[in-house]
């Protein structure tokens, strides 16, 4: 294969692969305090549709981010209120919070269907981007991209390293003992949750507005499925949900490279690929329970309540 | 004020039938001011959306075709639900009925055999079978998480029917549109009534969820998804093969799903298409929540559902509101069923004066 192919192939799995970054490092936060979100790929939807009506009104990219982020985090507020204070089960709000996203982005985006926005420009340093190889595949991105890196040191940072995230941790192993010893789990939990919701947000919005700039219905297209697992897939460490998401990026563009190799396959039987692989790749490391037993917080999707 | 949450000595029995009620019309008030919201007669809207749909005859039995496929998948699910088995994946299992149901029809267009029609319900029964036994496997042998794998197999089946009504089962004089022949009349659910699109499908689904009831409250194989479904380890100590439950309850979903694609192809579409639901197979899963995984409480909720389809489609045509609608109301109706159910296990206490020193 020609080099310069496969350098842009990698910095378009960069860009494809962003999306996951978001929202599966957002529900590896909510899954370590031990709480489980199958609601992400509404959560992203709902960012999707809010971040772009934003931007199609103010053109402000931040303004639209920070919109996505807050539907999103408003979004995972209902499942959070569902499952830590009214104690519901968490696997039925998530699918829950699916249903009534899709439903009510594909409202809110109706007058924005036909719309395209220009886009987010990628960021020119001078000198760095001009840079044979190295200024394409590290210095050629949005500013979108550059914030999931930071959010990616930021939660290895926070998890490992501080005290807060050691804390966050031991409410996902041991909701009763983090209680014991005073804590407020549901406290937490709340947080951790919220957190979750406005990465997803996020994710949908880097969609909406970068990525793809416009609005479809359904546009997320099982990201957020896609996202859920690969927080497993990751035995829910941060570095290898990076590795997923870009793989994971690679393999949503290959049907667009697949024929530009002349290959004669059917477009919608290249389109089943993420969802295939997804299938492998669970398979693959759900078949030894023991990795998922040792790695999965202890609390995983567990209702807790201190009262009770 | 001082508000106690408690739990109750014992869930609530009352509370356990009120709470779809409750949750039904705070979605209905929710829906009021949504509409006043839009800037729509909230009363106008309400009688638009709810009334006008089912104030006649035709309207009725557009109601029951909607709600056949949602109760016949629903109580499959309900069955995998009980047993805490999570079919998300009746929406791909549903294309796959529709797609091995509708080859049948294909092949055999030009035959007057009355054998057509139910080898294609035997067909469509197989191909939902089919498609949930991938997920049934993988569990099984692998361990994989069956919400995430069903639901992936939808965005494959739907591709994969997709695929095939663009290509191998498209229509050849049909101008090149992605659809397949029209279906023979030997391949056609008989119309019931005169005046409607009732068909006989309607009637066969009522059948199935009397089979899900007998199957649940009757059987062996149902009393044990029930136990599994209260205490996962007491299962395992009375004997209980989880891995049986498991394959049970994702085939109930499969066959039901397989069975309600059929009769959507054989009903009111008549042909394939490469969309067959407009997302049944999600909406079944609400249906089931509210009905209380019971058969019973699934036909009630599943007119519900269906209800508020046609709304979607009758505020569209009468009101000018988005179909979209409907989607929020189904999310909604599913919140509140999930918060109105905290009081089956808890009850507030609110003290206003004194707190109760213990």
């Amino acid at each position: 294969m020609d080099f310069d192919l496969f350098i842009h192939i990698l910095v378009a799995a960069v860009a494809a692969g962003t999306p996951f970054v978001f929202a599966a490092l957002g529900e590896l936060v909510t899954e370590k305090s031990g709480v489980l979100n199958l609601g992400v790929e509404g959560m992203m939807l709902v960012g999707a549709v809010s971040g772009f009506i934003v931007m199609a009104k103010t053109g402000s990219l931040l303004a639209a981010a920070l919109c996505g982020m807050v539907a999103g985090g408003l979004m995972a507020g209902i499942f959070a209120v569902l499952t830590l204070t009214l104690m519901a089960n968490q696997v039925a709000s998530g699918l829950a919070l699916t249903i009534f996203g899709v439903g009510l982005s594909a409202f809110m985006g109706l007058e924005y269907t036909s719309i395209g926005l220009p886009g987010v420009p990628e960021i020119h340093l001078p000198f760095l981007s001009d840079l044979p190889v190295v200024g394409q595949l590290f210095f050629s991105y949005n500013i979108l991209v550059y914030c999931s890196l930071v959010l990616f040191g930021g939660v290895s940072w926070f998890l490992y390293k501080s005290k807060t995230g050691l804390l966050l941790r031991g409410v996902g192993e041991s909701p009763k003992s983090a209680h014991a010893l005073g804590y407020n789990v549901i406290g937490i939990r709340y947080l951790a949750v919220l957190f979750g919701g406005a990465m997803a947000g996020l994710g949908g919005t880097y969609l909406s507005v970068a990525y793809t700039p416009m609005w479809v219905e359904g546009m997320v297209a099982g990201r957020g499925w896609v996202s859920l697992a690969l927080v497993v897939f990751a035995t829910w460490r941060p570095a290898r949900v990076m590795l997923g998401a870009y793989l994971f990026g690679a393999i949503t563009i290959a049907q667009f490279h697949v024929q530009g190799f002349g290959v004669e396959i059917p477009a919608q039987l290249l389109s089943m690929l993420p969802y295939l692989a997804t299938i492998v790749v669970l398979v693959f490391i759900s078949r030894d329970q023991n990795i998922i037993r040792l790695n999965s917080p202890a609390s995983l999707g567990i209702t807790y309540h201190p009262d009770m | 004020m001082f508000v106690k949450i408690e739990p109750r000595p014992e869930p609530s029995k009352t509370m356990r039938y009120l709470s779809p009620l409750i949750a039904a019309f705070l979605m209905l008030v929710s829906g009021v001011i949504l509409f006043t919201f839009l800037g729509k007669n909230p009363i106008a809207a309400f009688h638009a959306f709810f009334i006008e749909p089912v104030n006649d005859l035709y309207g009725i039995g557009e109601l029951f075709i909607k709600a056949a496929p949602l109760m016949l998948i629903g109580t499959g699910l309900s069955i995998g639900f009980r047993a805490g088995i999570w079919n998300i994946g009746a929406e791909g299992q549903l294309a796959i009925g529709a797609l091995f149901g509708g080859y049948i029809a294909i092949i055999f267009h030009n035959s007057t055999g009355f054998f057509v029609l139910p080898l294609m319900v035997l067909a469509g029964a197989l191909g939902g079978c089919v498609w949930a036994s991938i997920p049934a496997f993988l569990k099984t042998v692998f361990n994989a998480n069956e919400t995430l794998v069903t639901l992936m197999l939808n965005y494959v089946a739907i591709l994969l029917l997709a695929l095939l009504v663009h290509g191998p089962l498209k229509d050849p004089d049909g101008y090149g549109f992605p659809q397949s022949i029209l279906f023979g009349d030997s391949a056609m659910l008989p119309i019931l009534m005169e005046g409607t699109r009732l068909h006989l499908g309607v009637l066969l689904v009522l059948a199935g969820v009397v089979i899900g009831w007998i199957f649940l409250m009757k059987s062996f194989a149902g009393y044990q998804i029930q136990v599994a479904g209260l205490a996962q380890k007491a299962a395992s100590y009375a004997g209980f093969q989880y891995k049986k439950l498991i394959w049970t309850g994702l085939l109930a979903g499969g066959v039901t799903a397989g069975i309600a694609g059929v009769f959507e192809i054989a009903g009111p579409i008549g042909q394939l298409l490469p969309s067959v639901s407009p997302g049944y197979g999600y909406a079944a899963i609400i249906v089931a929540f509210v009905g209380r995984l019971h058969p019973g409480g699934i036909i009630l909720s599943s007119l519900l559902m269906a209800l508020l389809y046609l709304g979607g489609e009758s505020g569209q045509m009468n009101l000018d509101l988005p179909s979209a609608v409907t989607g929020v109301f189904q999310g909604l109706l599913l919140f509140y069923l999930l918060a109105t159910d905290f009081l089956i296990y808890y009850r507030l206490r609110i003290n206003a004066r004194h707190r109760e020193v213990i």
